[in-house]
């Protein structure tokens, strides 16, 4: 990393503390106009820093690796198909999957934050599904919060010694699980429910998407795996190159 | 079959069981979103009905909801878009195995290391 890149790495971590911090006493896709704007410029600052760090690193890969490119295409590729497959669900009503375990995985949580809110600014513009106010909130639970997970996890699984496609099945559905979490919490932190406060709030929300949800975080792991299995048989190289290459923690 | 094989086709049927089950399990469901399911539940905990307080650039341009047909219009971009780029990369890599042989593996090892 160049000492510019540093610096302005570091300057988004400092805007992004700077206006999250204070504001202690207040605290799938979360609709346009659904969340109060200081909530909007909040979960927005959170990512941030990973925006930054994701497109520094997109930029050393378009400069060093450019045999990875293609992988890269698809994984966005990838995110584009998967987010745009409204699945019905047992609860009675239709959802869709993130898509952004793959990414995660490949290429780490930054740089699948920068290929999640490509694909969030087309629906909010395009299909009104989330939005622009949303696009920071919607950002964090779906290309940061749920990747942070999906590398995580994988992480454990590879110490635990779990067979590879199991490990990678599990990361990519837990961590689109944990996405729809995020999403629940963050609209209960925005309306706390009169008895009970966010808590109870949390749970009301977490009621409705978990069950529509996990069916479909079932079959995004399913899917994940296959995409991988298909890239261990067929581009071996471009998986070697990019496991080689230096990474920090999440990176 | 070869042990990849079955993992891909146990894989896919449960995929269409999970994806298309729930149509014929509830029928006469609605199938609405559950992004709407989560604003009514907003209301409930409110108890009055919410103003979003800013509507989509593009609603505010056709002045109005975007017609189903249109918006299916978008998906099927949307859709159609990933799988192109999806489809060309593996399309690329299988053929790269196949009639590539030995030369591809070389030139990774030519690959500069960042």
């Amino acid at each position: 990393m160049t000492s510019s890149e540093k610096k302005i790495l570091s300057l988004s971590v400092m805007v992004s503390l700077a206006i999250c911090v204070p504001q202690t006493a207040h605290g799938m896709h979360i609709m346009e106009g659904y969340l109060p704007p200081a909530f909007c410029v909040f979960w927005g600052a959170l990512c941030l820093p990973f925006l930054v760090a994701g497109v520094i690193a997109l930029r050393k890969l378009t400069q060093n690796q450019r045999r990875s490119l293609l992988l890269l295409a698809m994984t966005g590729a990838f995110v584009f198909v998967i987010s745009s497959l409204k699945i019905p669900s047992v609860t009675g009503s239709c959802s869709h999957m993130t898509g952004t375990g793959l990414g995660a995985l490949l290429f780490g949580v930054p740089v699948t934050s920068v290929l999640g809110i490509i694909v969030l600014v087309f629906q909010a513009l395009l299909l009104a599904h989330g939005g622009l106010t949303t696009l920071g909130a919607n950002t964090f639970s779906m290309a940061v919060a749920g990747p942070l997970v999906t590398v995580g996890l994988y992480q454990i699984g590879k110490k635990l010694r779990f067979p590879k496609l199991l490990n990678v099945f599990l990361a990519a559905a837990l961590g689109d699980l944990f996405t729809y979490c995020v999403t629940s919490l963050q609209l209960a932190i925005a309306y706390p429910s009169a008895e009970g406060g966010i808590g109870a709030s949390f749970l009301e929300f977490l009621t409705v998407f978990a069950p529509t949800q996990l069916p479909l975080a079932i079959i995004e792991g399913i899917l994940t795996m296959l995409v991988m299995m298909g890239l261990q048989s067929y581009a071996k190289p471009e998986l070697a190159l990019l496991q080689n290459r230096k990474r920090g923690l999440f990176l | 079959m070869s042990r990849n094989g079955k993992i891909v086709l146990v894989s896919l049927i449960a995929v269409v069981v999970l994806a298309l089950g729930p149509l014929f399990a509830l029928r006469g469901a609605e199938f609405g979103g559950s992004d709407n399911a989560g604003s009514d539940k907003v209301a409930e905990i409110t108890g009055e009905e919410y103003e979003p307080w800013f509507t989509p650039i593009l609603e505010q341009l056709i002045g109005g909801e975007l017609p189903g047909e249109v918006e299916s219009l978008f998906f099927c971009v949307q859709t159609g878009l990933g799988v192109g780029v999806l489809a060309y990369g593996f399309g690329y890599l299988v053929a790269r195995k196949k009639y590539g042989g030995a030369s591809s593996e070389k030139n990774t090892n030519s690959e500069k290391k960042p």
